[in-house]
């Protein structure tokens, strides 16, 4: 295992960047995630590091060595691919033998080897079927056991759990996670799911079209996102597009006044975003120095252990609490008069609007 | 409950339709092979109906006969040869074809697969002056050579050569090249050990076919054979000039049983359904 540097990598194709001036050291052990939506460089970053795209500038390193210009096969990378990528014509056996065979390892030692890799994901008893007979999880599985066998420097993972249906996702994650902490595996995951993104990373790193927007832990992202477009993917948010009034107010479009603590000065159009958890509900004012509006509930999902009530609050603008389901707590219906309250450092404030600039 | 009957009559309807349109094509198709060998065990000299009686000694009479049994063999030899020589070329340039973005690209695929829209006989005559050119200007005894013959037979085998390998590339899943590099393979170890085996089936399908086109060809060899040298086909239609005793039935038998054989054989391997 090793440390990922990568230094100033672009991808240019054209005038259009894919990749741009990406700069990351990933530690030695270290679980990373690069979230972000399709078309966001994400995985053009994942296949510059395994060797399949050249980057247009900047370097790679893999602990000491430079390995920006070596081919696929000359870096010892381990990638497991969105659709597996398994040999159709190799049995289990054969698929993770692969990699061994490649590095001339000698037979008597690739038998232990697979069998050893195959028992760490639980397939020990498979080594004889072909991949098409087996279910979408174990060919995963066997995808990861192919990755892992040979010992790779750094575990590649393309969005790998995006084939698997809702509830073998979550078993496959804690996995995952476990198998790469007892093997103190340096691991590099991309995905488009913010909630995978958020249980599996030791630290995360968000991309919008080409650039990195963020990178840091779950409660620095969910927290302190650097921009609206950190704050919209990661977590829910409500967002309400106005511009800040001075002395600490920030007036909305649709005619409110919000106490707020923002910590620079923005001119011109900006957005507030508020997270639902941290929005109250109340049937009367919320009284002392919290922002408190009159509306009325719209709409309320019922989540389980949670409500998501939205209020509206004016013609504009819409607000969404996040409640706990409990006993005790009040939760207003659909048409109810309700007051929302939450707290000025609830709120942060970024410049711009997010829509077209007009 | 009316309604959901009437859609029933109406699905049952469809299949009757469907069915008998197929079975009319099949019999469409099967009906002159099935008189062609069942004239074949006829034992009158002039085929005529009903049969006066049946007899093996047509098939007995293929063999007697010099110019079919050097024919069988001269075909059996240039379609081996002309599906080996078409596969060498035909499958680098599938993989060119399919594989690489170059400037020509197009007009290399339509050249390749050109020999199939040719009319035979054009293509023969054609391939006829060229060889007389040749060897007028330079000696070479080409004119009605095994090699002449060859070559001919190779461009009639090259567009299904071409055109199935590259079908089977482009059903290829390239990620698991990308697999195989990532795990430690090499270009040329990732062709022979990924590439190859996931195409296979494409190629057994191009040998076939290749195979069988030359052997069935007429037209072009025609112009390209020289003295002392027939193929099986041309063999049966000097035949038929002169006679019109079954024979020729049987010939046509062996010939009909020889590629449904390989056809039969190939599709143990590969399901001949999924390659046209």
């Amino acid at each position: 295992m090793a440390e990922v540097k990568l230094a100033g990598i672009s991808k240019r194709y054209g005038d259009f960047f894919a990749v741009r001036d990406f700069t990351l050291t990933v530690a030695d052990g270290e679980f990373l995630v690069l979230l972000g939506p399709s078309g966001c460089g994400k995985t053009t970053t994942l296949r510059m590091i395994a060797g399949f795209i050249e980057p247009t500038t900047g370097s790679i390193h893999l602990g000491n060595a430079d390995i920006t210009s070596l081919p696929p096969w000359k870096r010892n990378t381990g990638l497991v691919f969105q659709n597996y990528a398994l040999f159709p014509h190799l049995t289990v056996e054969q698929n993770v033998a692969f990699g061994l065979e490649m590095r001339k390892v000698p037979n008597a030692e690739i038998g232990p080897r697979v069998a050893e890799a195959l028992r760490l994901v639980r397939l020990g008893h498979l080594t004889d079927r072909l991949p098409r007979q087996l279910s979408g999880g174990q060919q995963q599985r066997v995808a990861l056991a192919r990755a892992l066998v040979f010992r790779p420097d750094v575990l590649l993972l393309d969005e790998p759990l995006s084939n698997l249906d809702a509830k073998l996702r979550q078993e496959v994650r804690v996995e995952i996670r476990e198998l790469q902490r007892k093997l103190g595996l340096t691991a590099i995951m991309v995905t488009h799911d913010q909630e995978e993104a958020l249980t599996m990373a030791d630290r995360l790193v968000v991309m919008s079209e080409g650039e990195v927007k963020q990178a840091g832990s779950q409660r620095e992202l969910y927290e302190h996102p650097a921009d609206r477009f950190v704050a919209g993917f990661v977590g829910r948010t409500t967002f309400l597009a106005g511009e800040l009034a001075g002395d600490g107010k920030f007036k909305s479009r649709g005619g409110l006044t919000i106490a707020c603590e923002n910590k620079t000065a923005i001119k011109g159009a900006a957005t507030l975003s508020l997270r639902p958890e941290r929005v109250s509900v109340a049937a009367a004012p919320a009284n002392g120095t919290e922002n408190s509006v009159p509306g009325e509930v719209e709409f309320v999902s019922y989540l389980g252990a949670l409500l998501d009530v939205h209020v509206r609050v004016n013609d504009r603008e819409r607000i969404v609490a996040q409640i706990a389901n409990r006993e005790g707590v009040y939760a207003p219906s659909v048409g109810e008069k309700v007051h929302v309250g939450w707290a000025p450092a609830a709120a942060s404030v970024f410049a711009g609007t997010g829509e077209a600039e007009e | 409950m009316n309604l959901g009957r009437a859609i029933l009559d109406k699905r049952r309807l469809g299949r009757y339709l469907l069915n008998g349109v197929a079975g009319f094509t099949l019999l469409y198709i099967l009906t002159p092979l099935i008189f062609v060998t069942w004239l074949s065990f006829f034992s009158q000299t002039i085929p005529s109906f009903p049969p006066e009686g049946y007899s093996l000694k047509w098939y007995a009479a293929i063999i007697e006969n010099d110019r079919f049994v050097s024919g069988f063999i001269l075909s059996l030899q240039l379609a081996l040869i002309s599906s080996t020589i078409g596969l060498i070329v035909g499958v680098p340039a599938a993989l060119c074809i399919a594989r690489y973005r170059f400037r020509g690209r197009e007009a290399l695929n339509n050249l390749l697969l050109l020999p199939l829209v040719i009319p035979g006989i054009v293509l023969g005559i054609a391939l006829y002056v060229f060889h007389v050119e040749t060897e007028i200007n330079t000696g070479l005894p080409i004119l009605g050579s095994l090699l002449g013959l060859v070559s001919g037979h190779v461009l009639i085998v090259i567009p299904w050569t071409v055109r199935l390998v590259t079908a089977s590339l482009a059903g290829f899943n390239r990620t698991l090249e990308e697999a195989a590099q990532n795990l430690g393979a090499d270009r040329w170890t990732t062709f022979r050990r990924i590439t190859l085996p996931g195409i296979l089936p494409g190629i057994v399908a191009a040998a076939m076919f290749s195979f069988v086109s030359s052997f069935g060809n007429l037209e072009l060899s025609l112009f390209l054979v020289g003295p002392g040298r027939t193929t099986l086909p041309i063999a049966i239609l000097q035949y038929l000039e002169w006679k019109i005793d079954p024979t020729i039935a049987a010939v046509s038998v062996v010939q009909i049983g020889l590629i449904a054989a390989a056809m039969l054989i190939t599709d143990r391997y590969v399901k001949i359904a999924r390659v046209v």
